[in-house]
């Protein structure tokens, strides 16, 4: 009973003399475990060999079978992102933290046992399921407790640790690698026991980030902080409920935003290596297209941080026309790139268009907060969310099937990616269009200063059909 | 209200909690360049 008030928002309220510099760290312990997501692959080769061992043997797993753990997991990182945005929102940042731990914790020990026993609907369970709950949970947890300490600077603050779930690849990849290799024998592949490793160590970061998370008390403003006096026109200073939100043709404009930018950088990301080898063949090795999907992997991470913070400054619907002109241009440049055979203006162009990909996902909550206000801007994310798992499906999608369309018509393996190229030019075209229509949110939708969403509700029920000009 | 430090948080709480998510990734930042650099040998 006491574990359980403690986690409740009224126990987490900062005392004077906290320092908000305490809240990114917390938010890293939550955002460096989950962004292990998209180093899960690193399992799938060994998973393929339980039976095996040193090759596949028959009723050992497939990759195609295998692959369905991230896809469920993506899922119900959006679904449940969206279902308990709300909850999240209320509830406060701890008790999401303490349940997302608990959850992705939960996930690994779940998929430990479906290893160890060879059953796969197991880890399909823990880590797509219960792991993706905890993803999502995870994801939206820290976000609007991060806006409120940092009023000042909220693109930098949640590009912080929006930037830790692109490290936390960086960190689960090799420990992955080196917990299997320390479990494993000659009989024996240790995945059961490198997730259970895992397991424990996320839970524990994850509940010491749970345990360091505060709320600002009401009224708390950074020292000599006074917020603007003149009115920003894409800034409000009011809140929108979650549910009347997600009615207003801004918030799917700013889903239309974040899918097409992320459409367009992740099936990039995902064919990453094959394109560079494709591309450049006999110049570029396997080993050397490992190096390049790093170094993409590098610049996801720092877009993140430098693309969010830079908003605070330009602003973000600004920071979006850079990801939408800038990008097109790259993406028109990479065909040449091959024509002309320059392997590092290949890279050049896909390092800095990596990190718009990434950038695109930290600058999004501190959009919906100057669209929205900070009081269910966690919520609103939550849904947002689902925009990635689209993307997630279409842009890999897109990529695999245009170049297969274009190599079955005849066309060279170094150029089949060029008409691909030439589309994502296309998606950041209409992204562009879609930053551009965005504006204020009609008053008709904010909050009264009662913050009684049943009454916001109303309200908008009584204006009739949202128009939200 | 302020968020001073002086009254609360201290150095060493701050310097923890940042060195207890710093270290690793920093470790992991140096694995994914020492593997990058693979690119361009």
């Amino acid at each position: 009973m006491s574990l359980l008030s403690f986690l409740d928002r009224e126990h987490t309220v900062a005392k004077p003399g906290f320092s908000r510099w305490m809240v990114p760290p917390a938010a890293l312990c939550i955002h460096l475990c989950i962004g292990q997501a998209y180093a899960l692959s690193v399992f799938n080769l060994p998973m393929t060999k339980l039976i095996g061992i040193t090759q596949s043997a028959p009723g050992d797993w497939k990759l195609t079978d295998l692959g369905w753990i991230f896809s469920i997991a993506i899922f119900f990182l959006g679904a449940s992102a969206a279902v308990f945005g709300r909850w999240v929102e209320e509830g406060g940042p701890r008790r999401a933290m303490f349940t997302s731990g608990l959850c992705w914790a939960g996930g690994f020990f779940l998929s430990a046992i479906g290893v160890y026993s060879h059953t796969l609907w197991l880890i399909y369970l823990g880590y797509g399921f219960f792991g993706g709950i905890g993803l999502g949970l995870g994801y939206i947890s820290p976000v609007s407790t991060l806006i409120k300490w940092f009023p000042d600077r909220p693109g930098m603050a949640t590009g912080m640790a929006i930037m830790g779930f692109g490290g936390g690849a960086f960190i689960a990849s090799p420990l992955s690698v080196w917990l299997m290799a320390k479990f494993s024998s000659a009989t024996h592949v240790g995945v059961a026991e490198a997730f259970i490793c895992l397991g424990i160590i996320y839970l524990c970061f994850m509940w010491v980030g749970a345990a360091i998370v505060r709320v600002p008390a009401p009224g708390w403003k950074p020292e000599g902080y006074t917020p603007p006096v003149v009115a920003q026109k894409l800034i409000t200073k009011n809140d929108v409920y979650v549910y009347d939100a997600i009615k207003t043709p801004q918030f799917w404009l700013i889903w239309a935003v974040l899918c097409l930018n992320v459409t367009a950088g992740i099936g990039v990301l995902g064919q990453a290596s094959a394109m560079s080898q494709e591309m450049f063949p006999g110049h570029v090795t396997p080993v050397a297209a490992a190096g390049f999907v790093g170094l993409l992997s590098l610049f996801n991470m720092l877009g993140r941080f430098f693309w969010a913070s830079t908003s605070d400054i330009i602003g973000r619907k600004n920071t979006y026309f850079c990801f939408f002109v800038i990008g097109t241009v790259l993406y028109a440049l990479v065909p040449h790139t091959g024509s002309i055979g320059s392997v590092a203006l290949f890279v050049l162009c896909f390092v800095v268009i990596m990190s718009m990909y990434g950038g695109g996902f930290a600058t999004v909550p501190a959009y919906l907060k100057d669209m929205f206000g900070t009081r269910y801007v966690g919520a609103i994310h939550g849904w947002l969310i689902t925009a990635w798992s689209m993307a997630g499906i279409f842009g890999p999608v897109l990529v695999n099937y245009i170049r297969q369309y274009q190599i079955e018509h005849g066309v060279p393996k170094a150029q089949a990616y060029n008409t691909t190229m030439y589309v994502m030019a296309g998606l950041l075209v209409v992204g562009f269009v879609c930053n551009f229509m965005i504006t204020a949110v009609h008053e008709r939708f904010h909050m009264k200063s009662d913050h009684e969403a049943e009454r916001a509700q109303a309200a908008v029920a009584a204006a009739g059909e949202p128009a939200g000009a | 209200m302020t968020n001073g430090h002086q009254q609360g948080t201290t150095r060493l709480q701050l310097l923890l909690a940042w060195g207890f998510v710093g270290i690793p990734l920093a470790w992991g930042v140096v694995q994914t360049i020492a593997n990058a650099m693979k690119l361009f040998q």
